[in-house]
């Protein structure tokens, strides 16, 4: 009996210990957040096809890192300057009739990316851990960091909910929308302006190359098992959830990069998710 | 008779007014010179074949196009926010959103959704007239299931419950028919007949087939970049040619051989 236990407590134990880190700790509390924020994000991402935005948004975040980092000030700030104004350019210059958002993305994303490279390439010793930035670093949560991330992921969620089902109305069908009254215009650059904000309060921990597959894959996986909004959004958050602990408490023990983590638990969950909808099809 | 009936409801208010208006995508016309009026009461139908810029002229009375030329009057002024709020709307089905997560409750609420106003969710009473809506399209048993489990004509019910939601003066059908088989097709238009009937709104529907057009319209105009009138539904179809029509795909094109004329005579501009 005692001995069986043993293994469990020492598990117990561990688990614990796990969080007598700050780091840890904070890690931990900010992926919570943020799996909470990206979750809702991706329900709209999915139902109105932004992944490919998310991905080009969350590399422009690249240049503001790098513009921070010469300028020697914080490079969230530069970062939600550049992904705000990228995110929104993007979705701007894609409703010309001549410019798909497609051909949009495929030019900001590379010319934020070459802006970046160029910053670099001009502050001769800079401080900022860029690797982190791109991929991700379990170590790098502040408190300031945290805050950051409550008070935008808050101002996301809160600002969300309030316009919940004038989104809704705006994914299910934007011409009827349009005629119903609802301001299409202005849902389109809130939509691209929450993803932007919530891509780069994410990029410390999980990174700006990974982060987008959090903008996507908990809505995907939360879709192939529901036809229902609330508990696709529930599921969206609790897939999200058990990624990003999952993540962290693995990439802990295995001492694994947590960003690719996380992404690679999310994952797993998608394809199990997608088997479960074949499945009861 | 129902053609005078029709008239002497119609006299006067004018529900959409086009003057001369043009429209081109990249460089090419694909409305021109459209002149086209709809009074209160009436069931106007459109016919045209696929192209012909059917969606396109919808899209102007809807605001959804700004034309290169010309003027467009809703219910006598300029179109606005609030105009384009007297106006339901069904666009043609489109199969990509047919898995939309959302109930069919959830759909005819969106239809209240500028009443509910900002901040708010939907409350009781918005619920009620839902469900009273749901109801009267026969569809109150599947409020709750998954819009995208129903089928096309089950579908196409609850979208006009939806339309009908805001109380609206005009209602403009895209290619009602489409995907829905003839059973659920006459369901559809006695339907419209009663809300018609019922609450005095004018409809405007367009289609590439002549059968529902004409069968269910008061008036009728042809429509192949430009618009042409033809006074009563049934002299712009003479029956024996329809007959001969019906079975073909080519039915629209050369349906009669005065539509013939209307059809084609813009092919040769081109
Ligand atoms: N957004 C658009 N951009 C470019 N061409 C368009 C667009 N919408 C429609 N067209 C073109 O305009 C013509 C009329 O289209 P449409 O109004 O959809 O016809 P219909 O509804 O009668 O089938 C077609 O040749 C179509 O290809
Ligand atoms: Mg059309």
């Amino acid at each position: 009996m005692t001995r069986n236990a043993q293994p469990v407590f020492a598990a117990i134990k561990t688990m614990i210990d796990m969080f007598s880190f700050e780091f840890m700790r904070n890690a931990f509390l900010a992926g919570m957040m943020l799996g909470f924020v990206l979750a809702v994000v991706s329900f709209f991402v999915v139902l109105r096809r932004l992944s490919f935005i998310g991905v080009g948004v969350a590399h422009s975040a690249f240049g503001g890192v790098a513009l921070g980092a010469l300028l020697g000030v914080s490079p969230t700030w530069t970062a939600i300057g550049f992904a705000v104004v990228v995110s929104n350019a993007i979705g701007y210059i894609g409703k010309e009739e001549r410019i798909s958002t497609d051909t949009a993305i495929g030019i900001f994303f590379p010319l934020a990316m070459a802006l970046g490279v160029i910053f670099i390439g001009m502050s001769a010793h800079y401080n900022v851990d860029l690797f982190g930035y791109l991929f991700g670093n379990i170590l790098a949560i502040t408190r300031q960091d945290l805050i950051v991330i409550a008070v935008l992921g808050g101002l996301v969620l809160l600002s969300t909910k309030i316009f919940f089902k004038e989104l809704l109305f705006v994914a299910y069908d934007r011409e009827v929308a349009f005629v119903s009254g609802m301001p299409v215009a202005f849902l389109d650059h809130f939509l691209l302006t929450i993803l932007a904000l919530s891509v780069v309060i994410s990029m410390k921990i999980i990174g700006i190359i990974l982060v987008s597959a959090l903008l996507v894959i908990p809505g995907a996986a939360a879709s192939q098992v529901t036809r229902r909004y609330n508990t696709m959004i529930a599921l969206s958050i609790f897939f999200a959830l058990v990624s990003t602990a999952g993540g962290l408490i693995i990439s802990y023990f295995a001492n694994l990069p947590s960003g690719a983590t996380i992404v690679a638990l999310a994952s797993i969950i998608f394809f199990i998710a997608f088997g479960v909808g074949q499945v009861r099809r | 008779m129902k053609q005078t009936a029709i008239d002497s409801e119609t006299t006067q208010e004018s529900i959409v007014e086009l003057n001369d208006v043009w429209v081109a995508y990249d460089g090419k016309w694909v409305l021109k010179s459209i002149y086209f009026n709809c009074y209160a009461g009436e069931i106007f139908g459109i016919v045209g074949p696929n192209g012909g810029g059917k969606t396109t002229l919808l899209n102007v009375i809807l605001g959804l196009v700004q034309p290169q030329k010309g003027s467009v009057r809703l219910f006598g002024n300029k179109p606005d926010k609030n105009s384009r709020l007297e106006i339901g709307y069904l666009p043609q089905i489109s199969h990509a959103d047919r898995s939309f997560p959302v109930s069919v409750l959830d759909v005819v609420l969106m239809g209240l959704y500028n009443r509910i106003g900002l901040f708010h969710k939907p409350d009781r009473r918005s619920k009620d007239i839902a469900m009273d809506l749901l109801s009267r399209v026969n569809m109150a048993g599947h409020a709750k299931k998954p819009f995208a489990i129903l089928s096309g004509g089950q579908q196409q019910r609850v979208n006009i419950a939806r339309a009908m939601a805001s109380r609206p003066k005009l209602l403009i059908l895209d290619e009602p028919s489409t995907g829905i088989d003839s059973v659920a097709q006459e369901d559809f238009y006695e339907l419209l007949a009663k809300f018609r009937n019922e609450q005095g709104i004018s409809v405007i529907m367009v289609s590439h087939d002549i059968g529902v057009i004409t069968s269910h319209a008061n008036r009728v105009a042809c429509l192949n970049v430009q618009l042409h009138y033809h006074d009563e539904p049934d002299s712009c179809f003479s029956t024996d040619v329809a007959k001969k029509v019906f079975g073909e795909d080519l039915k629209v094109i050369v349906h009669d051989s005065k539509c013939a004329t209307c059809f084609r005579s813009h092919q040769d501009h081109d």
